[in-house]
């Protein structure tokens, strides 16, 4: 089986707030997870963005077992969106960008995006100004 | 000695005999065949350049209404124009924010509206709401007006820039320990990061350095649309340092130009959000360069490795007011991504699209081989000397 990592958005409810998946997908599935962002609001809702790196198989059965106990489980790519058509093709966004998910193809000079390597720190956010970059969470 | 004139350039264009190359293929086929020859053989080189130029705006005129009005505040979509004009003129600024905008009281803003973005909704055909008062005359008598409004339902519009292309401009890092957000984007501190605004060796006024075909009344791309030079832009410095090539090393020549919004098309007009700093309008120009001669031709075969901009730091020096120039960079550099800079490897970005500018080059190229585009005769070119104030 392949060694993976993958990014994904977890959105939890107040009925599940409580359980330590973080601790469970390590020591169940032996993923080991790398926490990028998380936010719980007062209604005890919130999310984690993480990336989960481990064996392609107990991947998805620590996708499962999320799922299992009520998490919304997404994929982060399919969380942020740039709109090539939006985009001047300036390049504003990208010395910025800590992880390089956004780069300048050389020598064409033309701004392309992997959000695979997106790590959401929102600094494109910020510094795109035609906001052709939009984050969903 | 080659020797043209605009009249034979012109006859040539209109009998689709022209030879129109972009800064940037010029530069090929001089090495190849040199300049004698490629003088002989090109008659229009085409340049191009988009970015964020705040000094951008467009006079409106709305018709008269009835009964009359003289407008004294007019607003579109909650940003204000300025009505200190004629009965139903207006002027919209492209960094004018909207009304109500916290603007940086939560730093760093966001600035998610203003002029720049109503110029693009207008050239869009998108709905604006107009909204106007007025103290009434006995001449002019209507005192309040709100209404829905295209472009198409305006009697004129047309774009009125006091200051784009500039010539060269700086590149922007941060000296300071803290993250700084300009209108060079955002800083990281301790110059962990550089911006720079230009097309380099596509730009305009870098193409004919000392303005031997660039003035008033010089035809231009603007906006998508058809438009002119219409003076020196404000803050024309032509007497900035230059290197042996001409070219400046600091922003020197600017232009002011003037174009009918109506032929425009919204992909080269577009309103701009800069966070911490304000909005503004991006503007798509090209300038068609008509090889008079030997010398105009060899300065459109300027490369990017031999242009050269300041470094400035933003971060203390500019908004200081102090001489900020620490370092000079060549765009080839720049556009590699990374350049040494204090003895570290630090990251580069534009803010100007070099992709945008090149389609501008070649959309100008193919508007004067199609015939559909004349060269304007400067009746004044932009001057190459001019003195230089501080309040």
């Amino acid at each position: 089986m392949a060694y993976i990592t993958k990014s994904v958005f977890l959105r939890f409810s107040p009925e599940v707030v409580d359980t330590p998946i973080v601790y469970c997908l390590a020591h169940d599935f032996q993923l080991i997870p790398n926490i990028i962002k998380a936010d719980i609001n007062p209604q005890k809702q919130g999310y984690i963005v993480m990336t989960l790196s481990g064996d392609e198989d107990d991947y998805c059965r620590g996708i499962d077992y999320l799922k299992e106990k009520g998490l919304e489980v997404e994929a982060l790519v399919d969380r942020i969106s740039w709109d090539e058509k939006t985009c001047t093709q300036c390049g504003a966004c990208t010395a910025v960008c800590p992880s390089r998910a956004l780069t300048i193809k050389r020598p064409q000079m033309s701004v392309e995006f992997d959000g695979s390597k997106c790590i959401v720190c929102n600094m494109c956010i910020q510094a795109c100004p035609v906001g052709a970059v939009k984050l969903d969470i | 000695m080659v020797k043209k004139t605009y009249e034979e350039i012109n006859e040539k264009i209109k009998r689709g005999t022209a030879v129109v190359v972009t800064a940037e293929e010029v530069i090929d086929i001089a090495a190849a065949e040199g300049i004698k020859k490629a003088a002989e053989k090109i008659d229009v080189v085409t340049t191009g350049t988009f970015g964020i130029m705040c000094s951008s705006g467009a006079f409106l005129n709305f018709w008269h209404t009835k009964p009359k009005m003289k407008m004294a505040h007019v607003w579109l979509n909650d940003v204000a124009a300025y009505g200190g004009i004629a009965a139903v003129d207006a002027y919209i600024g492209a960094a004018e924010v909207i009304e109500g905008d916290p603007c940086n009281n939560n730093h760093p803003g966001h600035f998610r509206y203003g002029g720049g973005h109503v110029i693009e909704d207008l050239i869009a055909g998108k709905e604006i709401r107009l909204r106007a008062d007025a103290y009434g005359t006995d001449c002019y008598p209507l005192r309040k007006l709100e209404k829905t409004i295209t472009i198409n339902d305006l009697r004129d519009a047309f774009m009125f820039n006091p200051r784009n292309s500039y010539q060269n401009y700086n590149v922007g890092v941060n000296c300071s320990d803290k993250t700084v957000y300009t209108y060079m984007g955002i800083l990281k501190p301790h110059c962990a990061n550089a911006h720079y605004s230009s097309s380099g060796q596509l730009s305009p006024l870098i193409n004919d350095p000392y303005y031997r075909t660039i003035g008033i009344g010089t035809r231009i791309f603007l906006g998508g649309g058809e438009g002119y030079v219409a003076w020196p832009g404000t803050q024309h410095a032509p007497n900035d340092p230059r290197s042996e090539n001409g070219v400046p090393l600091g922003g020197a020549g600017t232009l002011a130009v003037i174009g009918d919004m109506k032929q425009m098309n919204s992909r080269y007009v577009r309103g701009v959000s800069i966070t911490g700093y304000g909005v503004s309008l991006m503007v798509g120009i090209g300038v068609p360069i008509p090889i008079l001669d030997e010398e105009i031709l060899e300065f459109t075969t300027i490369k990017d490795q031999d242009i050269f901009a300041p470094i400035c730091d933003y971060g203390i020096l500019y908004p200081a007011g102090e001489k900020c120039d620490i370092g000079s960079v060549s765009y080839a550099e720049l556009k590699t991504g990374e350049i040494e800079f204090q003895g570290k490897k630090i990251r580069t970005a534009p803010l100007s699209s070099y992709t945008m500018a090149q389609e501008i080059a070649g959309s100008l190229k193919g508007w004067i081989n199609q015939g559909k585009f004349l060269l304007g005769q400067p009746s004044q070119l932009l001057p190459t000397d001019e003195k230089r104030g501080q309040l």
